[in-house]
């Protein structure tokens, strides 16, 4: 009697935790479109920040600038580790649901998305943050987001200009190894050297996309033993936002507004609009699925379409952030300048006259290297994508 | 501002202490002969709940009551089902970790979605590092005073629950009792001890004590809850090694904890070390980064490995472990 009653109990608390743990993807019962979306993720869509989160957003609200409903033609498996065995599996899982369109949101989904577009050609496979793709239905999707980051850079020197400390940190997850990474970090000090020219960025990097004790204890080394006052981030939690307002420091987030994590720290975050690319994606994908790869595409989109944008500027920001934001981002709305050309940006001017100045002046690395000549084109797409692996002049990185 | 050295020092405390509660509560619960593999869950229950409460309450008091009682309550549900249903330890244990973990992910979901938010600590009650308790003359030492006695009050509670625990296993009867029924309770029985008890009585104490860890450790992340990164993040399994690495000795688990703390700070900090003393430790730099993550767990199974091959590393295993006691099987 006694051993039932125990198994019993045990059988409860492992049933609800189970249902705890797994969510339902709510794509049960109901009438359903003919047009099926699965999604893959990496961790679960039940989180309430970060980059699956980012990712689950865009794709319903895309979903439903489509036309489509999120709870009936949305498929998802999640949780799903960079393992290429495993990622088949979850493809696997979605075609035979009938989706017609699956997106993979992780950078090492890449092999099994290339693998499974042969052999389901009627599917459009979308992968995010990669560089593979065919002629038919593989493509690969990212976003400008250095141009949002230049943006918070702004933001950042001016601050630094008010706190009379030009010592800017950035905890990255990544460095040189990834250009995602030091484009960004490039971008921002970029942007706030146009404000502030004696601004130097210290990069702290913590070899992993996120964990939460690791950039928590870089925010600190950063503030406390660099002495930096503004704390810039790409990774994936708010730790170096809330370590910057419990030491009375300032920061710029990363993917979402963290203002509230951060109140009397935060200044403003480089953010995505993914649902951009998804509406985009998804009405192609419907309306004429044969011709995906000409309609959309490899798409790489910034400012222009707004897929990438800074969060709301706090109240923490100084008087001249908003207008010089403005003038930035026009000009790298209407294509005339682009961060990484041989041309620099200097701002000048109290609030309420703020100009901005163009001027030839080349893209230099931290080692003296030209990377552009004064005057150059920005460098082309593919370096900031794949292969840019160098700090511009004023970066450093401390470790 | 701070040194690099001093920073390093300071964090292996404040960081590392968590796995002492979890490490010491660990302890009292396999002294009384029972094995709980739900350290995790237990820890993460404590924190949850209790951070609730004290974000509430704005009151740290108040947070570390609660989070006693809740972890309580789950070593209470423990011993239930070990000691009065005799159901196996090892299924229990694993079962409370997957319950407690989940549970944890489920209220933090459930509150972040909703109306209010996940909520937020207001005030400075629970800011930790900001306010640290000053002993006269010691925390003014330079490098050392900064680093060792300037920390806020529940790395010193941490310290104070290790050194009453050996005091109370070595020195007192009830500890003397305690360590009997984990050796042999048909003999501890026989003698007039009553064994269910004390077996109740600690283990609910050692998980309260473990869900204490559980809250400092939420408390170190500002209690920001982040829907995929558990707070406790494997601290509950660190902790089990850690009482095999200490031998079953509270003193011994201090140790422990600051031997493993310091491979862990090592983790986030080498580059910094390195950046900061090119000429003595500039050689960190040449050791991939992903070497450091995995030393602390590298170092763990190390001395797992050399305790489990000397006889005297595990002198102080209860000899009963594990193994449910059943009277009437005498």
């Amino acid at each position: 009697m006694r051993k039932l009653i125990s198994m019993l109990v045990a059988a409860v608390l492992t049933v609800t935790s189970v249902f705890a743990l797994a969510g339902c993807s709510g794509a049960e019962g109901g009438k359903a479109s003919d047009f099926k979306v699965g999604a893959i993720y990496i961790n679960s869509q039940n989180d309430t920040s970060g980059y699956t989160y980012a990712h689950h957003k865009g794709i319903t609200e895309g979903m439903k600038k489509a036309g489509l409903d999120p709870e009936k033609d949305l498929f998802i498996v999640d949780n799903v580790p960079e393992d290429k065995e495993k990622v088949k599996q979850a493809i696997d899982q979605l075609a035979g649901n009938g989706c017609n369109i699956i997106f993979g949101i992780s950078f090492g989904y890449i092999d099994a998305f290339e693998e499974k577009a042969s052999e389901y050609p009627d599917i459009i496979f979308s992968h995010a943050t990669g560089y593979k793709s065919n002629d038919t239905n593989f493509n690969n999707y990212f976003g400008r987001i250095y141009q949002a980051r230049y943006l918070a850079g702004i933001a950042a020197g001016y601050k630094s200009i008010e706190l009379g400390n030009n010592n800017i940190g950035y905890v990255s997850a990544w460095g040189t190894e990834y250009a995602e990474t030091c484009s960004g970090i490039n971008a921002f000090a970029m942007g706030a050297m146009a404000v502030n020219p004696e601004a130097t960025v210290s990069v702290y990097e913590i070899s992993t996309w996120g964990d939460q004790e690791k950039e928590r204890q870089a925010a600190e080394l950063l503030i406390d033993t660099y002495g930096c006052g503004v704390i810039a981030q790409h990774c994936d939690s708010a730790q170096p936002q809330i370590v910057a307002n419990e030491k009375g420091v300032f920061g710029c987030g990363y993917n979402s507004d963290m203002t509230a994590e951060a109140p009397n720290a935060h200044l403003t975050a480089p953010i995505w609009n993914w649902d951009v690319y998804y509406a985009t994606a998804i009405k192609a994908a419907m309306t004429s699925p044969s011709t995906f790869m000409k309609d959309v595409g490899n798409y790489y989109e910034g400012l222009n379409v707004d897929m990438v944008d800074v969060s709301a500027l706090s109240a923490n920001c100084t008087p001249e952030t908003a207008e010089a934001i403005n003038l930035a981002k026009d000009l790298m709305k209407s294509g005339d300048w682009d961060v990484f050309s041989g041309v620099k940006l200097t701002f000048s001017g109290a609030a309420g006259s703020v100009a901005v100045d163009k001027a030839d002046a080349a893209l230099v690395t931290n080692d003296g290297t030209e990377i552009v000549a004064a005057g150059g084109a920005s460098v082309d797409d593919g370096v900031i994508q794949g292969s840019m692996n160098y700090y511009v002049e004023g970066v450093t990185q401390v470790n | 501002m701070l040194d690099v050295f001093t920073l390093f020092l300071f964090n292996i405390i404040v960081y590392n202490i968590p796995l002492l509660y979890g490490t010491t509560g660990e302890i009292m619960i396999e002294k009384s002969g029972s094995l709980n593999l739900g350290v995790e869950g237990t820890m993460a229950i404590g924190a949850v709940v209790g951070y609730l409460a004290g974000a509430k309450t704005d009151s740290l008091l108040v947070a570390c009551l609660v989070s006693f009682i809740a972890s309580g309550l789950v070593g209470a549900l423990f011993s239930f089902l070990t000691v009065t249903l005799q159901a196996n330890q090892n299924v229990t244990g694993l079962t409370i970790t997957t319950f407690g973990v989940a549970f944890y992910y489920f209220i933090g979901n459930a509150l972040s979605n909703s109306a209010g938010g996940w909520p937020k600590l207001n005030g400075t009650a629970f800011d930790m590092q900001s306010q640290p308790i000053h002993i006269p003359f010691i925390s003014d030492i330079p490098f050392v005073g900064k680093a060792l006695f300037s920390h806020g009050i529940l790395v010193y509670v941490g310290i104070l629950i290790a050194v009453l625990m050996w005091f109370y296993f070595n020195k007192t009867v009830p500890g003397l009792k305690l360590r009997a029924i984990g050796e042999n309770p048909a003999a501890a029985d026989s003698l007039g001890v009553n064994v269910t008890l004390y077996k109740y009585t600690h283990i609910i104490i050692g998980s309260g004590i473990m869900g204490l860890g559980g809250l400092y450790m939420g408390l170190n992340l500002g209690g920001a809850f982040e829907g995929s990164n558990c707070w406790i993040n494997g601290y509950g399994w660190i902790s089990i090694a850690l009482v095999i690495f200490a031998n079953w000795s509270p003193a011994k688990a201090l140790l422990g904890t600051l031997i493993f703390g310091f491979f862990n700070t090592l983790r986030v900090q080498n580059a910094a070390l390195a950046y900061a003393f090119p000429d003595a430790l500039g050689w960190l730099t040449k050791i991939p980064s992903h070497f450091f993550s995995a030393l602390p767990f590298i170092i763990t199974l190390i001395v797992l490995i050399i305790s489990s091959l000397t006889s005297k590393g595990r002198s102080g295993e209860p000899q009963a472990i594990g193994r449910n006691y059943y009277r009437e099987d005498r």
